[in-house]
């Protein structure tokens, strides 16, 4: 239950810093973007989003800011702070590394 | 900087706890807003549209947890939770929380007031510069020691301490004193102060700086220096002058001379002794003058100071020895006392000094208590075990009436480990509570136990006030008793099967029977306890009344010691002083009531004495005996009531002049193999160091009495007469013995004094009391040992009868039907009591076993008893038996009178 499904088990938090990366967003927006990008594969039990945005909050990686949507509502947007990115720079490198040492293990013949 | 940023955030969770909750919750819930304004975007109902959400969200409940799990304080959240929640449940069950706090506060506060009294007695260090470094000079052997001694301490005479000071070089310092009680009034009856002779670098060698004025230095000390000062205690200067800054300068009277006050120590600082507290020192060159009867500076023979080193540094201790072992020849050498009696000189020369720690200053007051403290500490914590013995009983009760809040609890996802801990933290709230109020208690209490160890009107002093080690102490013992009697019950709470639970909501057979097994070894163990304390205060007791009924050959009753300063600052030569005093004692004899008075030398019991090798001349040295001597006036048995069974007493026709006399005692002419008829025969006894070998004629054989000490056997004794004595000293001690009541034989020998002299001075006490507080270890052991024991037996009953209710309400039903079937109701009694007994036995049994084994640590202690005495363990097994059954029969009573319909029906 606590696990995001289908998730391997850290890429969360690389999926977070990557997807604020641009521009701050909220948990619903975080959560519909990764959906959107991995083009429905990646499916994020939304929920889960949160103890991870709060965990890389503390980790102060991430900062979070209340401001107003679009819609007048009040929302809490995070976006990412200078260790954040580099704790980013840091994940996809390793992330890069990871997935290519297993895609030429899956894929030799 | 990062840790700064994470720092602070973890602070604005902690303190905006609240704040970050609802910000959390506003989150969510503008998550679900938008999916769910989505998911109408998207066609669904408004239901619909909502469960869509609900369902892609997850559990939002657990994941708002989740996330305040990051924040990193749920730990502390779960804490106050157990804490409220525990207060409630305590507050809820007064009954119980007062019980257990109560008995945990008596466990704790009399533990801790014990371990109050052997940390300041033996655990720390004198209040000097690092005590370590200090060793105590002393004789390694004291075989041949001939002369005064006068001090409990190993001591030095004043020559050979000199001689070391100027020739030592394996310290970097030494120190000498002396003690003594100087009269600090002008005229009238003196009060006293406690005062020290100090070497001149005394106060610098341990590194005590004056508070006022200053210290003495070497320069101080010097042969005729005369009353150069006193340098007094920061207690003497808030008592006596206020604790006014002004007192450099001030005068004091010691023993009718003026002296100024040069200096003022440090509150910490209460001498080197401790138990006791100095007011007052000066140079040890003071002595020649303080003491009217002359001087002891150049006596050889007069052991009387303390003498203490403090190492060099790099230097050990056993380098230290090799030393002193070096320089002591020349020492002695240099210091033989020419009135040395011939025999001891060859041991005089082979003395030799050596060092041992003394950064825990001397006290008499420690070696004679340190063992009883270790076993009345030994006693209070068994009485803490009882108590958490019983506690654990309780909560076990407890934990099995809230087992169905156990089980829901676990069944709607509660952990274990928190049951456990949600458990524990009630035991804590109480273990907590137990040691505040004991720490409260331990206070009132020690303070009783310091009084109890003093004298009348001069208890001993002990810096009591709690350090480290006792919190350290309190604490420890809090945390322990916390997990002797919470960890248990909360590992069996937490032991719940919800299935099992729940099927028989009500009453569990099997699962509580074993339960129950647990809480009955509880109760067997108690019982055992108990009776190692009960046969305790039986020893204890017994040994103090066996004590109190010893013969000593003398009976204390109606008898009054007058203690009297009559030469100090009245001016008679020696010639005049018998008379003077024989003069005195006609006059109180004549007093209404007086039956017989005296003057005694050492009082018996006392603990002081005099011993010397006596022999029958003529013969070989093997048959030599060592006896105790004391010197009385004519009439002093006739006063102690001791039986003269042949010959004379001394009579004022026994003068200085006169063939010398002594009267001595049966165990004296049997050892001497004189038989029972003595008189007339003639025994030496050896050189001292103020009189030569001589002869004494037997003139008189009196019944044996105890001198030392009630414990004693007899020895052998010689009285001699003071009317023989040609040097009287300046005080006498009296014993009056009157048919008259105490206060006005007191009140009349005050008026025939005040009538002979204004110049003298005296002080009276009844000898019975005198006695008493020789015997203040016995007593104190007896009356503790006495209250714990009781406590025990009353702590112990009352877990039984905890038991034994929780049995009968078990088995109500059972015995409804038993009545119902046919059974009587004593029936129903003896099988109740039956089952009391059956817990009872084997505990006393154990007991027994435990008590005969622990006694064995108290042999020493006991007088009159063996510490296995089959009397004092049967009267225990007894007593503790009848309190116990007692305890059940209540319970038994209640099975007794069930009503069978009442039981039937509610099942």
């Amino acid at each position: 239950m606590g696990k995001p499904n289908d998730l391997v088990q850290g890429t969360l938090d690389l999926l977070i810093l990557k997807t604020i990366a641009l521009e701050p967003k909220h948990g619903w927006a975080i959560a519909k973007r990764i959906q959107q990008i991995s083009r429905e594969v990646l499916q994020v039990q939304q929920g889960s989003l949160y103890p991870a945005l709060h965990r890389l909050e503390q980790k102060a990686w991430i900062k979070a800011k209340w401001k107003e949507t679009e819609t007048g509502r009040q929302a809490k947007f995070y976006s990412l702070t200078a260790a954040g990115r580099a704790q980013l720079e840091k994940e996809a490198a390793n992330w890069s590394r990871l997935s290519a040492a297993i895609n030429l293990v899956v894929e030799t013949p | 900087m990062l840790w700064i940023r994470r720092f602070l955030l973890r602070l604005q969770t902690l303190f905006r706890r609240h704040r970050s909750a609802q910000r959390l919750n506003d989150e969510v819930q503008f998550h679900l807003d938008v999916q769910i304004v989505e998911n109408l975007a998207a066609g669904m109902s408004p239901q619909e549209a909502r469960y869509a959400a609900m369902r892609i969200f997850g559990n939002p409940t657990f994941l708002k947890e989740e996330a305040r799990h990051t924040w990193g304080w749920l730990w502390l959240e779960h804490l106050a939770h157990d804490f409220r929640h525990g207060l409630r449940a305590l507050r809820k069950n007064f009954g119980f929380t007062a019980v257990a706090v109560l008995t945990l506060a008596l466990g704790i506060g009399a533990n801790t007031a014990i371990f109050q009294l052997i940390d300041a007695l033996r655990l720390r260090a004198i209040p000097v510069k690092e005590p370590q470094q200090l060793f105590t000079v002393q004789l390694a052997s004291t075989i041949g020691v001939r002369g005064d001694q006068a001090s409990r301490y190993p001591v030095l005479t004043n020559p050979v301490w000199e001689k070391l000071r100027d020739q030592q070089d394996v310290f970097s310092g030494v120190l000498a004193w002396g003690s003594n009680s100087f009269g600090l009034t002008p005229a009238g009856e003196g009060r006293l102060a406690q005062g020290l002779f100090v070497s001149g670098d005394f106060f610098h060698v341990l590194g005590v700086r004056s508070l006022l004025g200053r210290v003495f230095t070497a320069s101080d000390d010097r042969p005729g220096c005369g009353l150069p000062g006193a340098v007094v205690s920061y207690a003497f200067w808030q008592r006596e002058l206020g604790g006014d800054p002004s007192a450099i300068g001030h005068k004091l009277t010691l023993n009718n001379h003026p002296v100024e006050i040069i200096g003022v120590t440090p509150p910490g600082f209460f001498g080197l002794e401790v138990g006791s507290s100095y007011d007052v020192a000066v140079p040890i060159c003071s002595q020649a003058v303080l003491w009217s009867e002359g001087t002891w500076l150049d006596e050889g023979t007069v052991w009387w100071l303390n003498v203490m080193g403090r190492l060099k540094p790099g230097t050990t201790p056993e380098k230290a020895n090799a030393q002193l072992a070096v320089i002591s020849p020349a020492i002695f050498q240099a210091t033989l006392p020419s009135n040395y009696p011939g025999e001891s000189v060859k041991d005089y020369l082979k003395f030799k000094l050596e060092a041992v720690p003394g950064a825990s200053g001397v006290s008499w007051l420690r070696d004679q208590y340190s063992e009883s403290l270790s076993l009345l500490l030994g006693t209070a914590s068994l009485v803490l075990l009882i108590a958490c013995a019983n506690l654990a009983n309780l909560m076990l009760a407890r934990a099995t009436t809230r087992e169905h809040e156990f089980t829901v609890r676990f069944a709607i996802g509660a952990s274990r480990g928190r049951l456990i801990r949600h458990s524990m933290t009630e035991s804590l709230l109480l273990a907590l509570l137990g040691s505040a109020l004991g720490l409260f208690l331990a206070g009132a209490l020690s303070k009783f136990l310091v009084a109890s160890l003093g004298m009348e009107g001069d208890a001993p002093f002990l810096d009591l006030k709690p350090d480290w080690r006792l919190l350290a102490f309190t604490f420890g013992l809090a945390s322990l008793t916390c997990i002797l009697f919470g960890l248990v019950p909360a590992l069996r709470a937490s032991r719940v099967s919800p299935a099992e639970a729940f099927k028989s909501a009500g009453r569990t057979a099997t699962a509580s029977r074993k339960r129950f097994g647990f809480r009955q070894g509880l109760v067997v163990s108690q019982v055992a306890l108990s009776l190692v304390l009960v046969v305790g205060a039986l020893l204890f007791s017994g040994s103090l009344r066996n004590l109190l009924a010893v013969d000593a050959g003398f009976s204390q009753k109606g008898v009054v010691i007058a203690g009297l300063d009559l030469f100090r600052r009245l001016n008679v030569p020696y010639a005049g002083r018998v008379a003077f005093k024989q003069d005195l004692l006609q006059k109180i004899r004549a007093l209404p009531g007086v039956v017989s008075a005296a003057e005694v030398e050492i009082l018996p019991l006392s603990g002081n004495g005099t011993i010397n090798e006596v022999w029958i001349e003529g013969t070989n040295p093997g048959s030599r005996l060592d006896s105790l001597f004391n010197s009385v006036s004519d009439g002093y048995f006739k006063a102690m009531g001791i039986a003269l069974l042949a010959g004379r007493d001394f009579s004022p026709q026994d003068t200085v002049s006169s063939p010398k006399v002594a009267i001595v005692n049966q165990t004296f002419a049997r050892k001497l193999g004189l038989g029972t008829s003595p008189i007339g025969k003639t025994f030496r006894r050896q050189a001292t160091p103020s009189e030569p070998e001589q002869s004494f004629e037997i003139v008189g054989l009196v019944a044996d009495t105890k001198y030392s000490s009630l414990r004693e056997e007899f020895r052998p004794i010689a009285f001699l007469s003071t009317s023989q004595d040609p040097r009287p000293g300046p005080s006498a001690q009296l014993v009056i013995r009157s048919a008259a009541p105490i206060a006005e034989t007191v009140s009349n020998v005050r008026g025939l004094v005040a009538q002979a002299s204004p110049l003298i001075t005296l002080g009276f006490q009844p000898f019975e009391t005198t006695i008493l507080e020789g015997l203040t270890r016995e007593r104190l052991m007896a009356k503790v040992s006495g209250f714990f024991g009781l406590l025990a037996a009353l702590i112990a009953a009352v877990g039984l009868y905890g038991v034994m209710s929780y049995l009968v309400a078990q088995r109500t039903n059972e015995f409804g039907i038993r009545v119902a079937l046919g059974a009587q109701r004593a029936d129903v009694l003896s099988l109740v009591l039956r089952n009391a007994a059956l817990l009872l036995a084997p505990g006393l049994a154990l007991g027994a076993f435990l008590s005969v084994a622990a006694a064995q640590a108290a042999r020493a202690m006991l007088f009159g008893l063996k510490p296995s005495d089959p009397g004092v363990l049967v009267a225990a097994i007894t007593g503790l038996g009848l309190v116990a059954l007692l305890a059940s029969f209540l319970p038994a009573r209640r099975a007794m009178r069930v009503d069978p319909m009442v039981a039937l029906r509610y099942e």
